[in-house]
């Protein structure tokens, strides 16, 4: 939605959307890789890996997009999950928007902090009127790629 | 005009020249106390004062530099009568001056040393001069005459504390002074609307215009006066000024004396008065721009009860709002032609102050509503801007005071009013309206409420009578119609029977909408409704509940008829995923009837109405999606819906997009949480068969265009496979899963093969799972162990 888009413009100018099954947009990709500091990301909504939610399908499509974090939404549901390949990140729903998935949708978003090898990973969450904060550490370990 | 603009410069230069002379020679025969001869020169000085030249502008500034030399005058006069010069005599010398306008500005600043020395009580003095400025009937130079005369005095007025204060009653002396100059001032004014030809009537009022402070500082001077208390202002000082105002017919300053008088006077004076400054309202002129000066004053009454609570008991006590009301009823009666706009901005500044004054009483502003809507009505809707500009300020006025859209619904004239607004306004109202609830997070919890809500945004909802869709500018449009939609969002109540009845009040208004409104209307309806779903879920289940209380069963056929509405825009795509978002909530009730239709119609919409094949390859895996997530069915549903769904995959389009579509439908075989759902071979049947279509891709490519293409498809299909691998699928062997990846390997590095970085880089993480896999010992690492790298 235009408004919606041009909001999050004016919070930082660099956006990066990819589509969600509501966007009639076009415009937006089913899924996105950038580079920001060491780490490589991929952003993908979610209805496109099935089992939605599933974590090791999300970790296939990890290894499919060669990233160390993937972030991934659909569900509304917060969840941080670590594995050896890296970090699929679901950051929930920023507006607590009706899901499937769960009868409890708290609004929640996250905020990454990435300083050289390491992420810092903020989730806040609105519960019962109050803010929450909550901060999960991950570190990149410099695991040498075979060169292709 | 550019000539006459001229001659006056030249004549201004000449009455300045004649004037500085004159006042040299003055200079020089102070400074020689030669009191004949200064006399002699001040009057012929003064005399430049007698021209009927210049225009009242340019008289002003000549008569400045008069002024600025009568004080240096005056100053003589007062060190004469201190050397002992008797002041009488010289009162009675300067009336020999042979003319008579210098002969009267001396007499005036003689006078003001004569009240300064208290040989004669100020009073007596005062009286002698304005009488005898009587002799200047040249509206021009007796203004300034006159206002000379109110300068000097000023600070010699016998008011109550003051230096000049004689016996008993003098303040009265003092108001009567003022009354008199004020009198005479106006009089003279208003003659010079009269004076020249009547083609030269706008300049002739221009010129009025630049004089009339002159004539109001009097006005000011008797606000100032100290012992003008409430008693005085509304036995004397109120009478007197209107009487003058009324009877002097005079269209320009009856407006501007009314309206100094408002500004002038305190409030509380004017509410004590209500009853006769309103009461000479309609006595005066009809062309008197009557609203705007009671306008003004009821802007200056609203201020002052919001500034001080304690004042508002007063305003209950004077009836202020009754009075008020009843001023503009008549003044509306009697002036037959005020536009629309003028009565609008009347009953604008009505309600605003009733707002302030009266905030509790919400009859009134229905009340001042009312008075309006009968003055609209008989007549078309409105088409003057400025007028509907006006109504919006009318209408937005409630809203801002009580930041509640619930009250200003309580207003039954409210609606009434946007009756007469243009479709285009009543959109522009209709967002005010949401905005306010938006901005306030005002809870509309009643279904009444929300009926009268919608009637009242009907400009949002639908295309009302007469409009022409193709006008409105896309981008406002899907700003509009987001703003209803957000507005849906925010109609809740607890008790889920409400709920259910604004559900069923929200959906019968939104279905007029016609079909470009519906695919913003209708998805916050459905997530409102399963949002009910889940209440009543979570409710116990009341089994002496009536036939007619809500059940989930009952709100899904609602939607399923809502939906299916979305037919008639055409929006299959939206009602896919709204259908698919229901059989969901219907499967969490365990309904598996109702389920079952959903996606039936699913179904439909996708065979019949979804044919481009990027929407169809979105649509399977939604389709896919949902269908893998549902327990309520029994075998032979889900089968049924199983076998459909992997038929679709089979038949998108591109060979890539079947590939995957069947792979992922080998999730339906095999469900974690249901125990009955784990059908290894089914699963492998449709891992093998995506393989044969990526084969089949394969063969294709290298036909096409001579080489294979990416192994992508392959490697995608190895994970699916280390997946049930994991899972514990008998069916996945070690074996398969080897010769999967010696398969791709061989791939990779044939000749044929088209250099893919992004598949090399799948395959490496992959076989860095495995690793990992093997790493972690137990069960899992037991399991991986068999597999080679």
């Amino acid at each position: 939605m235009q408004e919606v888009h041009d909001y999050f413009k004016s919070l930082c100018p660099d956006l990066h959307v990819t589509r969600g099954e509501y966007d009639e947009d076009s415009r937006y990709p089913e899924n996105k890789t950038l580079t920001i500091g060491q780490f490589k990301l991929g952003i993908c909504h979610g209805h496109q890996v099935i089992p939605w939610g599933d974590l090791d399908s999300l970790a296939m499509l990890q290894r499919q997009l060669d990233v160390d974090i993937l972030v991934t939404g659909h569900t509304h549901q917060f969840k941080a999950y670590k594995h050896e390949g890296g970090v699929v990140i679901n950051p929930g729903s920023a507006t607590g928007a009706y899901s499937s998935f769960t009868y409890d949708v708290n609004p929640s978003f996250v905020l990454m902090d990435i300083d050289g090898l390491r992420v810092v990973v903020y989730v806040y969450e609105l519960i019962d009127g109050e803010v929450k904060v909550d901060k999960i550490d991950f570190k990149k370990t410099a695991t040498t790629r075979s060169a292709h | 005009m550019a000539d006459v603009v001229e001659d006056e410069e030249k004549w201004l230069a000449a009455g300045v020249a004649g004037l500085q002379q004159n006042a040299f020679y003055m200079h020089r025969a102070l400074d020689s106390n030669n009191l004949r001869d200064a006399l002699k020169y001040s009057a012929q000085m003064l005399s430049e004062l007698r021209t009927s030249k210049l225009s009242p502008h340019k008289y002003y500034a000549l008569y400045m530099r008069a002024f600025d030399e009568l004080r240096k005058l005056e100053m003589f006069f007062k060190e004469e009568a201190r050397r002992g010069c008797s002041i009488i005599d010289l009162y009675e010398l300067v009336q020999h001056a042979g003319n008579i306008l210098p002969r009267l500005y001396l007499l005036c600043t003689v006078g003001s040393v004569y009240i300064k020395s208290k040989e004669a009580p100020a009073k007596d003095v005062l009286k002698d001069l304005v009488e005898m400025c009587r002799g200047i009937q040249h509206p021009v130079r007796g203004l300034f005459l006159r206002s000379y005369l109110a300068q000097v005095s000023r600070d010699k007025l016998p008011d109550i504390g003051s230096e000049y204060e004689g016996d008993a009653d003098t303040v009265m002396d003092a108001v009567e002074f003022v009354l008199q100059n004020f009198t005479e001032m106006n009089k003279l004014w208003v003659r010079m609307q009269h004076q020249g030809p009547a083609r030269e009537k706008e300049k002739r009022e221009k010129e009025r215009s630049e004089l009339r402070d002159l004539v109001g500082k009097n006005l000011h001077v008797l606000g100032q006066i100290e012992g003008v208390d409430l008693e005085m202002y509304k036995d004397v000082v109120l009478p007197r000024v209107l009487e003058q105002v009324v009877n002097c017919k005079d269209e320009l300053a009856q407006y501007y004396l009314m309206d100094c008088i408002i500004q002038v006077f305190p409030d509380e004076y004017h509410l004590q008065t209500l009853d006769v400054l309103l009461g000479a309202c309609p006595q005066l002129q009809p062309t008197v721009d009557i609203k705007t000066v009671l306008s003004r004053l009821m802007e200056r009454l609203s201020n002052y009860a919001a500034s001080s609570i304690d004042a508002l008991p007063e305003f209950l006590q004077v009836e202020a709002f009754s009075k008020l009301n009843n001023a503009i009823g008549k003044v509306i009666e009697a002036q037959v032609d005020m536009p629309v706009l003028g009565v609008i901005t009347l009953y604008s500044s009505l309600l605003t102050f009733t707002l302030h004054v009266h905030p509790d009483r919400l009859d009134y502003a229905d009340q001042v509503l009312g008075a309006c809507v009968k003055k609209l009505s008989g007549k078309e809707k409105l088409e003057d801007s400025k007028a509907t500009k006006q109504i919006v300020s009318l209408l937005s006025a409630p809203l801002e005071k009580y930041n509640d859209i619930v009250i200003a619904l309580k207003l039954s004239n409210y609606p009434c009013i946007m009756e007469y607004l243009d479709s285009e306004t009543n959109k522009v109202m209709a967002t005010v309206i949401i905005q306010s609830i938006m901005k306030n997070k005002t809870r509309i919890s009643a279904a009444d409420k929300v009926e009268a809500l919608f009637e009242l945004i009907k400009g949002l909802i639908k295309d009302l009578d007469g409009t022409v869709h193709d006008e409105v500018d896309e981008d406002d449009f899907k700003e509009e119609q987001n703003s209803v939609a957000r507005l849906i969002q925010m109609l809740y109540n607890d008790d889920v029977e409400e709920m259910f009845k604004i559900i069923c009040t929200v959906r019968k208004h939104i279905l007029t909408g016609g079909p470009k409104r519906l695919p913003f209307t209708i998805p916050p309806l459905v997530f409102s409704s399963l949002k009910l779903v889940r209440q009543l879920q979570g409710q116990d289940e009341n089994p002496f509940g009536e036939e007619e209380s809500t059940t989930p069963k009952k709100i899904f056929q609602l939607l399923n008829q809502t939906v299916e509405t979305l037919s008639n825009v055409p929006a299959p795509e939206l009602a896919l995923r709204l259908y698919l978002q229901c059989a969901e909530a219907a499967n969490d009730c365990d309904l598996e009837p109702v389920a079952y239709e959903f996606f039936t119609q699913a179904y439909i919409l996708y065979e019949e109405e979804i044919s481009d094949s990027r929407a169809q390859v979105t649509a399977i895996h939604l389709i896919i999606g949902t269908l893998q997530r549902m327990h309520v069915f029994g075998v032979e549903n889900r089968d049924t819906l199983t076998h459909k769904a992997t038929g679709y995959s089979a038949k998108l389009l591109k060979k890539p997009d079947q590939c995957r579509a069947v792979y992922v439908c080998s999730h339906l075989f095999w469900v974690d949480d249901q125990e009955n759902i784990k059908d290894g071979e089914r699963v492998l049947l449709c891992l093998k068969r995506a393989l044969r279509i990526a084969n089949a891709a394969q063969q294709m490519a290298n036909a096409a265009r001579g080489s294979t293409g990416s192994v992508t498809l392959f490697v995608e299909i190895l994970n699916k496979y280390l997946y049930f691998f994991e899972k514990g699928n008998p069916q996945i062997t070690v074996a398969a899963v080897q010769s999967l990846i010696e398969l791709i390997t061989t791939e990779m590095q044939s000749d044929s093969s088209t250099p893919d970085p992004a598949a090399d880089a799948f395959l490496a993480s992959t076989l860095r799972y495995i690793e990992f896999q093997k790493q972690k010992g137990g069960a899992i690492g037991e399991k991986y162990d068999s597999i080679k790298v």
